[in-house]
This record gives structure tokens, C-alpha cells and sequence, in this order.
């Protein structure tokens, strides 16, 4: 027992001693976790960044203006008044996600289009194809706005929306095809919108609905569902990702430390001395796990510090996730020592491997964007866990019981990663 | 004392040790000599527990061989343990946690050896004062000259006070100066009653302070004897060595 703690002694002083190494080590995770926790939103309350997208309007007509103005009052717009090939050149560098063309005539076509089939006016997006998750946005708030302006342009008291009613009224007179009984309902609806309008123009009373336009017919509340303490916290999810990623890394370093410890001739002083094996590798899993374990409360603690990070769940639950992690790091670490042959080109090997499993574990992006049989395919990967059980302890807020799954996982992992370490072990130079 | 029977290793097709058998009694220092991949460091590594071998035994007698001394300890495969204890091994390589006090790894080394307080404070200072270290105590070895480095080397493999050492080429790039201390060393502890093994490449350092020397080559022992007797078979050890072992050129490991 004593020879066990003179070597994790040596090993915590070792690594604790350089100050200037340990700095480094702190400050990489938590300055990358910031940079990710302020782009997923950053701390509760904070509003997303607004989409800037140009509008060039090629019509000048009443309704194109209302859009304009309509879209420009949304928060979710940086509406940019450009000419065509401006917009176009910024969404090419970049600088715009979209530009979109409203074209000439779109006031009079788009409300007649309304009523008839055919003749629907064409309004061009100019797209940075790299951004299709603000495409998507785009597209469904511009026909939110194009929907009730040119809505109101045909229902209201306006001249464009009296002349499009007397256009579908003479098209469905023509239209041979449409049998009489439609044909007569159409009609009567027709004129009662016509008869409805007059009143509104007489009266000036929008108040019936129709003189908005069309409005959206439900609104939303969202209710962040956490422990209902507080609100999602960007950072929570990118402290555990990094503190994941660079715990890994401090597991790497474990494993480099052993293979150039048989270079420099340490390891065959240590395994000179009258101790077990199972002593050397017990005291290196040991130390690399306490190591780990201490730079994961560093982490979290800026975390909690600086950036509103807060475990909402078990706080038993959180050091038990943790403990298992710092476990597996340290297992994963020496499987690496088993395996590599020399420091340098284990080092890139081993880099690799960190990296891949820290992508799947979803440290960088969540787990919820992969397609799904990669999902299903995460399950199997130790980091999706870590990072899993490290969220669920705090912005989650879950209890106890839900950390349990995670440490499970991650100490299979970290029994079998030991196994075939023990199992790899060059103990013969 | 140590006692080398019969020891055996192969690597495959390759025999690396194939019966090598020597002694090395109390108060004596033995010379292992040989060219590159004659088999020392293999033999070396079997000796001190690194290596299994393949047959043969390895027996660690504390103190001198007299009757009614201590029972002789077999460095068994299986538990190696026991016998551990009795040997300090001084790698080739300068073995030392460069970034951790003088002190501090003698202190380690003497924890794994299982020596305890107040002991290991007397002995660490005794081992750091014969390797003429003690005013550096404190100082870490990154900060140290080779010669340095080399002295506290050894001093890492004495901290346990073993009845056997193994010294694998000790003095590889240290300078005269550094080299006669660590001869001064090795001598002091001789008188001592320390058996030691000492394998190198410098003949002249062999002529020093071997009492007996073995050649081996091939994996084999071929040459066995006082350093007086071998110096009868030609003018210099070099000279002797050259004619045992050829001219050829060696690329052993």
C-alpha cells in the first residue's frame, strides 16, 4: 500500500508541479467551452443573433412595402436594404444568409393568385448554401409576412385587392370546365368578401379580422422543460463536452508519460523493485484518474464560476459521472500505453482516436443532429455517456437515479479498456 | 552473492542467452563483458527480475556465503518478490524523475523497496552523501550536469541497501572526472561487502576495478576468469577481448 501511494504521490506531484502545463490545461477547455456555450445561446435569457438577409424589392408597390416593413419588425430579421448585385456578392461572401428578390408586379399578381390557379408571381432566394438550418428559418417566416400582407391586399379595403376580386370573379365565369354548382358557390363567396370590403371601406372597422389580412391562427409559449429552476444554459452543454474532450486528453498524456518512461528507463527501475504488477499499472490508473477527476472540478468550477454552469440535479449524481469518467480516461489512457510502441506516433494514433469518440460522444455538437442510426450507433461509444450523464446532473437537473445508466456504462467500459490493457501489457522490453 | 545457473532466453528462432552461469561473491565486483548483441543486457534483465528466462535460476544469498548466514533467496518466476529486495539495478539509461527533487526520488525508490521512516531518511541521506550529492539534496536533476545525474543514478539503487548490484553500463558519456568519482563509488562499496555486476564496453574501466571478469558472446560464456589470469593471455583486456570475441564488426541491439 505504501510503495501504491508513494507512486500516485509522485505522479500528482509530477503533474501538479507545472504550474505553467496545468494553466494551460485549465484554461484550454474552459476558453473553447465559452466559445461553444456563446454560440449554442450562452446563458438563459440571452437572444439569439438575428439572420441577416437582404430584401431588394423590384415592385415599389403598396404590398411589397408592407412586407417590408412587416419583416423589418421582426426580431428574428436584420433586414438589409441592398440593390441585386450587392446582395448577391455579400450572401457570396458570407456576409448576408440569403437575399430575396420581390419581383415586379408581385403587389397586383400575388393577391389575384390568391384566387385563381396559375399566374403565382416567382420570389427568387439567393442562398449561401452553407447555411441551411437559416434557409429553413427564412423561408418559413417570409411566408408568414408575404401570407398576411398580400392577404390583407385582398381582403382589405384596398384598390389591388377590389381588382383582383373582379379578375377571379370574370376567370371563374369563363372556366368551362368547372361545373355549375361550384361554379355558383364561388361566385357567392366571391361576393361576399366584395360586400364585406365596401363595409369595411365605408365604416373604416378592421376589427371583423379580415382587414389584417391573413394572421397566424395559433401563437406559441415555450416552456423550457430543466429541472424548472432555471433556464438552458448554452454553456452547460459545451463545459461537458470540452471537460469530456480534454480529460480524454490528460488520459492521452498518461499513456505517452508510460511508453516514455520505457524510453527514458524509469519503468524498468520501477519494475526492478519488489512490487506487483498489478501494483504499477493499479498506481498509474489511480493517479491518472484522481488527475483527471481534479481537472474536471476545475473545469466545472470556471464553469460555475464565470458562466452561470449549475448542477440542477444530484450533486452525488454529478461526482459519481465524474468519477466514472475520470476512470475510463485513465483505463483509455493506459490501453494506450498497452498498445503504442513509440511516444511520438501513438501520440498522433491516440489523438485520432480521442477525437472520433469525443465527436460521437456529441461533446462538440449534440447528439440530436446526427442522422438516426448514428444515434442509435453513439450508444455503444463510452463519451455519449459521459457527456449524457454529465447534462443530465446539471442543466437537466435530473436526480440521482438518472446518473446511475452513465457510470454503469462508463465502468464497463473502464473494466474492459483495463482487460485488454492488462491483457496488451509489453512487460518484457 | 549471486549465483547465475544455466540461464536460458530465446526470442523465437533467435537464442539470445543459451546457459550463461557465473558467481558473484560478497565484497566483489564482476565484469560482464561482451560485444553488441552478445547477450548482456538480456542476461542482466534476467537477473534483476525484468525478464524471464526461458530455464536455469537465479539464487541472491545475503551478506557473505558463511554458515548459519542468511538462507540464499531464489528469484522465482512466479514471484520474484523476495529476492528483489536483495538487488539494485542501475539502468543504462539515467533512470530519474528529472523534474522531482534529488531526495524525493530516493525517497521513492526506497518506498518501493518497503524501507519506512525513520530508515529511509538515514539511508537516503547516506546514499546522496556517497555519491558526494548530499548539498544538492533538494535540487532537481534536470538542473544537474550528466556526471551528476549518472552519481545519483546509482545512488537511486543503493537507497534499499542491497547485497547485489547490477550495474548496466554506468558511466556511458560522463566525463574522466565524473567517471573516476563513480569508480570511488563503486569501490567504496566493494569494501563494503556489496556484490556487483558490471557490464560495459570500456576495457580500461574493466582493468580498473574488476576483480573477475566473463566475456560472453553469442549468448555464451566464453571466457571466465580473474582479471590477472585473462591479462596473461595478451598485453591489454582490449587486446585479450578483440582475440576472444574477433574483429568483426557487431550490430546487436
Amino acid at each position: 500500500m505504501k510503495a501504491l501511494l508513494a507512486l500516485v504521490r509522485t505522479d500528482l506531484t509530477l503533474y501538479f508541479s507545472n504550474r505553467r502545463a496545468l494553466l494551460i490545461t485549465l484554461a484550454a477547455p474552459v476558453l473553447i467551452a465559452a466559445f461553444f456555450g456563446s454560440v449554442m445561446g450562452g446563458t438563459p435569457g440571452k437572444r439569439p443573433a438575428r439572420v441577416p438577409v437582404a430584401v431588394v424589392d423590384l415592385d415599389q408597390s403598396a404590398v411589397t412595402k408592407a412586407i417590408l416593413a412587416s419583416m423589418r419588425k421582426d426580431e428574428s430579421f436584420d433586414i438589409r436594404d441592398l440593390p441585386l448585385p450587392a446582395a448577391i456578392e455579400q450572401v457570396r461572401a458570407g456576409k448576408l444568409r440569403a437575399a430575396i428578390v420581390l419581383p415586379k408586379d408581385f403587389g397586383e399578381r400575388a393577391p389575384r393568385a390568391m384566387f385563381r390557379p396559375g399566374g403565382k408571381p416567382e420570389i427568387e432566394i439567393h442562398v449561401d448554401p452553407s447555411q441551411s438550418i437559416a434557409m429553413a428559418l427564412v423561408k418559413g417566416l417570409l411566408a408568414q409576412h408575404v401570407m398576411q400582407e398580400v392577404s390583407r391586399a385582398a381582403f382589405g379595403g384596398g384598390a389591388g385587392g377590389a381588382k383582383a376580386l373582379e379578375d377571379a370573379r370574370r376567370a371563374l365565369e369563363a372556366d368551362s370546365r368547372l361545373p355549375e354548382s361550384d361554379r355558383r358557390d364561388y361566385l357567392e363567396l366571391l361576393d361576399k368578401v366584395a360586400r364585406i370590403r365596401e363595409r369595411q371601406a365605408a365604416s373604416g372597422d378592421k376589427a371583423n379580422g379580415f382587414g389584417d389580412g391573413f394572421q397566424m391562427p395559433f401563437t406559441t409559449a415555450e416552456r423550457e422543460v430543466t429541472s424548472g429552476q432555471s433556464k438552458y444554459n448554452g454553456y452547460s452543454h459545451s463545459f461537458a463536452g470540452m471537460g469530456v474532450q480534454f480529460i480524454l486528453f490528460s488520459g492521452i498524456d498518461l499513456g505517452v508519460a508510460v511508453l516514455l518512461m520505457r524510453r527514458q528507463g524509469l519503468w524498468k527501475r520501477l519494475r526492478a523493485a519488489p512490487v506487483s504488477r498489478g501494483l504499477l499499472l493499479g498506481s498509474r490508473i489511480a493517479s491518472g484518474a484522481v488527475i483527471a477527476l481534479l481537472l474536471l472540478a476545475g473545469i466545472y468550477a470556471a464553469g460555475i464560476a464565470f458562466f452561470n454552469v449549475r448542477v440542477e440535479g444530484s450533486w452525488i449524481g454529478f461526482w459519481l459521472v465524474a468519477a466514472a469518467f475520470a476512470l475510463l480516461s485513465s483505463t483509455f489512457g493506459l490501453l494506450i500505453a498497452s498498445v503504442g510502441r513509440t511516444p511520438e506516433a501513438t501520440r498522433g494514433l491516440a489523438i485520432l482516436a480521442t477525437l472520433l469518440l469525443v465527436m460521437l460522444g456529441g461533446a462538440w455538437v449534440p447528439t440530436f443532429v446526427f442522422p438516426e442510426w448514428m444515434q442509435a450507433a453513439t450508444l455503444f461509444v463510452p463519451t455519449r455517456w459521459a457527456v449524457d450523464g454529465l447534462e443530465a446532473m446539471t442543466w437537466r437537473g435530473l436526480g440521482f437515479e438518472a446518473a446511475l445508466p452513465a457510470v454503469a456504462v462508463m465502468l464497463t467500459f473502464s473494466v474492459a479498456f483495463g482487460a485488454i490493457a492488462v491483457a496488451c501489457f509489453r512487460w518484457e522490453e | 552473492m549471486l549465483i547465475a545457473t544455466d540461464l536460458c532466453k530465446s526470442y523465437g528462432a533467435l537464442a539470445a542467452v543459451s546457459g550463461v552461469s557465473f558467481r558473484v561473491n560478497a565484497g566483489e565486483i564482476v565484469g560482464l563483458l561482451g560485444p553488441n548483441g552478445a547477450g548482456k543486457t538480456t542476461t542482466v534483465s534476467m537477473l534483476c527480475g525484468l525478464v524471464t528466462p526461458d530455464s536455469g535460476t537465479v539464487v541472491v544469498t545475503p551478506g557473505a556465503a558463511v554458515a548459519g548466514g542468511p538462507a540464499p533467496v531464489v528469484l522465482e518466476p512466479g514471484d520474484p518478490m523476495r529476492a528483489k529486495r536483495h538487488i539494485g539495478l542501475v539502468p543504462q539509461e539515467i533512470a530519474l524523475y528529472e523534474e522531482m527533487g534529488a531526495e524525493a526520488n530516493l525517497r521513492l525508490m526506497g518506498a518501493l523497496y518497503g524501507v519506512a521512516e525513520p530508515l529511509l531518511s538515514r539511508r537516503v541521506g547516506e546514499a546522496l552523501a556517497l555519491v558526494g550529492l548530499a548539498d544538492r539534496a533538494r535540487e532537481k536533476p534536470a538542473k544537474f550536469s550528466g556526471g551528476m545525474k549518472r552519481r545519483l543514478n546509482i545512488a537511486c539503487a543503493l537507497v534499499h541497501d542491497p547485497d547485489v548490484l547490477l550495474l548496466d553500463e554506468p558511466t556511458v558519456g560522463v566525463d574522466p572526472q565524473s567517471r573516476n568519482a563513480i569508480f570511488d563509488n563503486l569501490e567504496g562499496l566493494r569494501s563494503r561487502g556489496k556484490a556487483m555486476l558490471y557490464t560495459t564496453h570500456y576495457m580500461e574501466e574493466a582493468e580498473r576495478l574488476c576483480d573477475r571478469i566473463v566475456v560472453v558472446d553469442h549468448g555464451r560464456v566464453i571466457a571466465a576468469d580473474t582479471r590477472e589470469n585473462l591479462l596473461k593471455l595478451g598485453p591489454s583486456l582490449e587486446a585479450v577481448f578483440l582475440q576472444l570475441t574477433g574483429q568483426g564488426l557487431r550490430d546487436g541491439a
